[in-house]
């Protein structure tokens, strides 16, 4: 169970506002997140990955405080471990396939299995930017998943891949999360966009 | 400071500085026997001081151009800001980081006035070989001046090309 409960002022081009989350996430549920441009969907996620500081608030993963404002705990985006596939993938361009999952986990067989899954086996000593969109989107999320976090965010996965690519790789990830029994959190434009996917939603306006 | 002081000037308040005579080059000199005045780890050390600010700007713009959600992916994947430094920002400013310093050693190799003013121009301990250059000259030999000009054109020709050529090697066309 993830409980968050936090406030952060906004700076948007309207002027100051506040943004304000109280919610519970079912611990193994996909919540798909939408709402309108410069909402703050994607600062929700980075708070809860630790890259930005909430005002106000807590955030309580398993029962374990990640951050809480009155008692001054702020766990580090290192030590929460969240996975986090950035909109603009964040892929290492130093790095070929296989480097970017060496790099976040030491386990040969999880390496292989998510190659796997992403069918990327064939392209391991490939750098990104031999790798089309939907390769490096695909990659993206394997390296997220490859800390095996307790909870996944997701900004945008899915906007670069093609409908057919994106069809296989909704089941695949379905398989996935049902297996890692990770907690799953999607920033999406199109709601729609994960029919078959998210079991539960969130509006942010 | 280095950037815009004079070199004369930074040379000179090195030389009081460092001088064994008073302040720290007095404490160097007494506690660990180092004289940083009319030494050749003087002349490195001023030559550092002078010339670092050059190496640093462009790095620092390099770093800075890089995408934030670089440093913020490794460090989701649980590492440190040290181990995502030298695993992921550095290896991704590769050209920048040989331009500025090449072009570094270049300025170094070239300087005169910080040089001087803390080496002075001892024959085989500070006499470098811009210093050499003007030495030439003022002794009306014109072609030791040539020939240690020729050297410094040839490194400095040499250098400029290799950057050149790698960053050329390493930049995608635009049509690709």
């Amino acid at each position: 169970m993830i409980t968050i409960a936090i406030e952060k002022d906004l700076k948007a081009y309207q002027g100051k506002r506040t943004l304000e989350i109280n919610r519970e996430f079912l611990a193994g549920s996909i919540t798909n997140i939408y709402g309108p441009s410069g909402s703050g969907k994607t600062t929700f996620l980075k708070m809860i990955a630790g890259l930005v500081i909430p005002d106000n608030g807590s955030i309580k993963v398993d029962d374990i405080v990640w951050f809480d404002k009155s008692q001054n705990i702020n766990f580090s985006p290192q030590k929460r471990m969240a996975g986090f596939v950035f909109q603009d993938y964040a892929l290492f361009p130093n790095m070929n396939v296989q480097q970017h999952l060496e790099y976040a986990t030491n386990s040969t067989e999880w390496i292989k299995k998510l190659l796997a899954i992403g069918k990327l086996e064939t392209l391991t000593n490939h750098k990104p930017e031999y790798l089309s969109g939907g390769q490096q989107q695909r990659l993206a999320i394997l390296r997220a998943l490859a800390v095996k976090p307790k909870i996944l965010l997701m900004d945008e996965p899915f906007s670069g891949l093609d409908p057919e690519m994106k069809s296989a790789l909704t089941q695949d990830l379905k398989n996935l999360f049902n297996e890692l029994r990770t907690t799953v959190l999607i920033v999406s434009h199109n709601p729609l966009e994960l029919a078959g996917l998210a079991n539960a939603e969130m509006v942010i306006a | 400071m280095p950037l815009v002081l004079p070199p004369s000037v930074l040379g000179f308040y090195l030389l009081l500085a460092f001088s064994p005579q008073h302040g720290i080059g007095k404490w160097l000199y007494d506690v660990f026997d180092v004289q940083f005045v009319f030494s050749f780890q003087g002349l490195v050390l001023a030559s550092f001081i002078y010339s670092m600010p050059f190496m640093v700007g462009p790095i620092k713009s390099a770093l800075q151009q890089l995408p934030a959600s670089l440093a913020q992916a490794s460090y989701t994947l649980g590492k440190t800001k040290r181990e995502t430094f030298i695993k992921v920002l550095l290896p991704n400013i590769k050209p920048s980081l040989l331009t500025a310093t090449v072009l570094t050693f270049a300025h170094t190799m070239g300087e005169f006035g910080v040089v001087l003013m803390i080496g002075g121009n001892i024959p085989n301990i500070t006499r470098v070989a811009s210093i050499a250059v003007y030495d030439s000259v003022e002794r009306m030999d014109y072609t030791g001046a040539n020939n240690y000009a020729a050297i410094l054109l040839c490194i400095t020709f040499v250098m400029v090309i290799s950057v050149f050529v790698f960053n050329k090697y390493q930049a995608k066309s635009p049509l690709e």
